[in-house]
């Protein structure tokens, strides 16, 4: 237990130096990066990526991937638009409405999955990203719609002294999803059903189940970050449904410690990568750089972060072989 | 022409080796003192392996014993800790399988590397390829060589057809021809005959010895006494990572080969015990699945273990899992202590007391990648709960408690399952079982697989079971182990029971079960 404890401790530790040194970099070279506005406004952004990254996370450890939570978070964005423009405004039944068909919309990526056997969710999830685009720009006419009751943007506009309460949500469902993963049959289930669905099932889980679950949660998750989006910003935007939203929360996930093979992640190593991908973000913007630079730079840290997995994986291989030649 | 010069100068190596001018090229390939470490376990350790020009050394030793990893050291897959190897008598050092290839080592794996849908040409010439003149491939000089390479092995076949297309025998061969087309000057042979029909392992007899008579070196890898004897000219034995001799086949017999193999005498190779036979656990009526079960009946005890014979596709594995509910059945009832139940899926079978240990350990047993620690409680993680979460300290204690009693040999609970041997993997699946409290167990092939110590500790545990009053079913396509083993016996043939037998019994022998098994009727 020790041992293991060490070993995962020790990549969160490694993700954290990253992001400490990181944060170091930007504040020597812009003088803008450590003040509290900038942090603050540093920590929502985070909140976006963070909630996709959550669900992102479960599907990563099933070994399965959700590459519709971009497209969902927009399109349930959307849905709460096309609602207000159809002068619907009580704000209790736009979000009930927004956690619902995201909800949906992750149930149906489960069941196609689990039920209907696709083979690989990334197929799947990838087609209905595509839906959810054209979807979104369908309901919202192709137009951005603003105009949302405040009830609808508090989640994301609301601070406490300046500190963003959808942050403070952000670690309560984090730490509700971590003692989920870690202490519960539930979350043991999910790494197991990754790891063998076959063995799982015969063990007496309804592995389906737990796939389908893993699924419903990335969508609740995307919904979730919708309604912040549309409170950071006060408008819905169709065309968001392709902006690599996806991308961020699976580097994220990766960056802290999650693999493509199944089996591992954590949530405190995602929240420092969704901080990682945020910091990255929030600093290219203060020096001014172009955003096609950024896309190119994030694109390559996800290839380092893999990269990094990889080594970290057989460098610990090695390391076991050592052990084990020093003890026999 | 090259073939022809490579067996002289073996032959010359040999005559000089005879006279004792060049004692290091007596042997083809020799690897000395080998030590080779893996997490946890040594796998090699003072491991030495000799073959000479022109012989078939058959190597032998039970699972676990170090056979797979001699050869991936012989072949580069791994690079040994410490020891040498030399090819006629020259020191090498192989950092991958192409330098080993490139020094005349050659190995047909257990598992073959066929791309089932390539041609046999392709197959063989893989990373080889014979190019024309415009450096385009030339596929009609390698469809002929091919024809050629696979004529000299005794299989006259087309070779542009894909290798998928011919049985295993071809298929082994197809490997076999691309040994002897890198001119390889010994081949190792990774028990070639288990998946293998009688008529080929016949040929591949027949091509070994041609092989042999080229002055090729030959390891012969089997768990089959017999084919040793038939075969090899020296017999080496390894154990627990250590060699332990070599002989010439005349100096073995059976029964020194399998002591030097298991380091003891086996007195007892099935340790039978006996408990009280009680009431009827389970009982099955004409239960039906749709062209695999055609009306099966039985009953099994409390306190005995049932042994449930027949050939391979008789229907056993499937009784079994349309009993757990893994299989939906489309008729017959199922009594469990009496009362009947009607289970849907494997989850409600766990919740009557059935527990089910597959025959396919790594794909329906065990989650490979996680711990021994989750393993473990994979089948009752409710019974391991305090309130909503799970309860460490008892899941700690279990485990600690299940690795004691059934023996798992581990560095630690937190330890990957994917990196224990084949019989601790299984002796973790049975404690997932045990673990469920269950009072019928099944046990699908459950030595398959294992060494011969692992066996008896798993013997050992189903005669603590119905010791305990408990009722084992054991599937078993090992006849001495059905008969070792059960108090009573279920022959199956083609989805249906053919006959019952008690221990007792004047037909509880393996002529009257195999008569059965074949679809004989027992007289009473």
């Amino acid at each position: 237990m020790n041992k293991k404890k060490k070993l995962n401790g020790n990549s969160v530790l490694g993700t954290l130096a990253a992001l400490i040194i990181l944060c170091v970099v930007l504040t020597i070279c812009s003088d803008k990066f450590l003040t509290y506005s900038n942090l603050m406004s540093v920590l929502k952004q985070t909140t976006f990526t963070a909630l996709l990254a959550c669900g992102m996370l479960l599907c990563l450890i099933t070994a399965g991937i959700d590459l519709s939570v971009g497209a969902n978070a927009t399109f349930c964005a959307c849905v709460m638009g096309m609602m207000v423009k159809a002068n619907i405004t009580n704000p209790v039944v736009l979000l009930v409405v927004a956690l619902a068909v995201g909800t949906l919309i992750g149930l149906v990526n489960g069941l196609l999955l689990t039920r209907l056997h696709l083979p690989h969710p990334f197929v799947s999830t990838l087609g209905m990203k595509n839906f959810l685009w054209g979807a979104s720009l369908l309901v919202t006419g192709s137009q951005m719609i603003s105009g949302f009751p405040k009830g609808v943007t508090w989640l994301g506009s609301a601070t406490v002294g300046g500190f963003p309460v959808s942050f403070i949500v952000l670690i309560v469902i984090y730490i509700i999803m971590h003692i989920l993963l870690t202490r519960t049959a539930l979350g043991r289930s999910i790494y197991c059903a990754g790891g063998n669905m076959e063995a799982t099932r015969l063990s007496g889980i309804n592995s389906a189940n737990v796939l389908t679950f893993c699924y419903v949660v990335s969508g609740f998750m995307a919904a979730l970050a919708g309604i912040v989006s549309v409170g950071r910003s006060g408008i819905c935007n169709g065309a968001n449904a392709i902006q690599p939203y996806d991308t961020d929360a699976i580097a994220s996930c990766v960056i802290g410690g999650a693999s493509f093979m199944g089996g591992k992640g954590t949530m405190a190593g995602t929240l420092i990568g969704a901080l990682v991908i945020a910091v990255l973000r929030n600093g290219f913007t203060l020096m001014a750089i172009d955003s096609s630079i950024q896309n190119m730079v994030l694109g390559l840290v996800i290839i380092g972060a893999v990269l990094l997995d990889v080594t970290r994986e057989s460098l610990a291989a090695k390391a076991r072989r050592k052990e084990a030649a020093a003890k026999a | 022409m090259e073939q022809v010069q490579t067996t002289c100068s073996i032959l010359h190596n040999r005559c000089n080796g005879e006279k004792g001018e060049l004692s290091m090229s007596e042997y083809i390939v020799e690897l000395r003192n080998a030590r080779k470490c893996f997490p946890g376990v040594v796998a090699l350790d003072k491991m030495q392996l000799a073959v000479k020009p022109g012989e078939i050394l058959g190597l032998i030793g039970e699972n676990g014993a170090g056979k797979s990893t001699l050869i991936k050291v012989l072949t580069g897959v791994h690079q040994p800790d410490e020891g040498e190897i030399y090819v006629n008598g020259e020191r090498k050092v192989f950092r991958n399988p192409n330098e080993s290839a490139a020094a005349g080592i050659a190995c047909v794996y257990q598992e073959l590397n066929i791309e089932k849908l390539l041609s046999i040409t392709d197959n063989i010439f893989i990373n080889k390829w014979i190019k024309g003149k415009n450096g385009l491939l030339d596929y009609k000089a390698m469809h002929k060589k091919a024809k050629e390479v696979m004529a000299s092995l005794g299989q006259d076949v087309d070779p542009e057809k894909p290798a998928g297309s011919f049985g295993m025998g071809v298929q082994q061969m197809i490997e076999i021809a691309k040994a002897v087309l890198i001119d390889a000057k010994m081949i190792i042979m990774d028990e070639p005959t288990s998946s293998l029909g009688e008529k080929e392992v016949a040929q591949l007899m027949k091509t070994c010895r041609e092989l042999r008579d080229r002055g090729i070196g030959i390891v012969f890898v089997s768990h089959k006494l017999e084919e040793l004897f038939e075969l090899c000219d020296r017999v080496t034995v390894i154990r627990d990572g250590q060699y332990i001799d070599t002989r010439d086949i005349a100096d073995w017999t059976n029964d020194s080969l399998i002591s030097a193999m298991v380091g003891r005498t086996l007195d007892n190779l099935f340790p039978k015990e006996f408990g009280k036979k009680g009431d009827v656990a389970l009982k099955v009526e004409g239960l039906e699945e749709g062209g695999v079960l055609f009306g099966v009946d039985f009953e099994a005890y409390n306190g005995q273990i049932l042994g449930f014979a027949g050939l391979v596709g008789a229907g056993r594995t499937e009784t079994m899992r349309a009993i757990f509910g893994a299989d939906p059945i489309d008729g017959g009832k199922i009594f469990v202590h009496g009362k009947e139940v009607h289970i849907r899926n494997p989850r409600q079978a766990i919740k009557e007391g059935i527990a089910f240990l597959t025959e396919d350990r790594k794909g329906q047993g065990l989650v490979l990648a996680q711990t021994i620690r989750t393993n473990l409680i994979l089948a009752n993680m409710k019974g391991f709960q305090t309130g909503l979460f799970l309860n460490e300290k008892k899941i700690e204690e279990k485990g600690q408690e299940n690795i004691n009693s059934l023996r798992i040999k581990t560095p630690s609970i937190d330890e990957i399952v994917g990196q224990l041997s084949g019989g601790n993997q299984q002796k973790v699946v049975i404690g997932k079982w045990v673990n469920t409290n269950a009072d019928i167990f099944i046990f699908d092939e459950p030595t398959r697989g294992i060494d011969v110590g692992a066996k008896i500790e798993v013997y050992n545990v189903m005669n603590r079971l119905v010791k305990e009053g408990k009722c084992v079913i054991m599937v078993s396509s090992e006849m001495p182990e059905i008969l070792g083993m059960s108090d009573r016996v279920v022959v199956m043939r083609g989805g249906k029971v053919m006959a019952t037998v008690d221990r007792g019994s004047k037909h509880f022998n393996q002529e009257s079960l195999m008569k059965a098994a074949w679809g004989g009727t027992l007289d009473e």
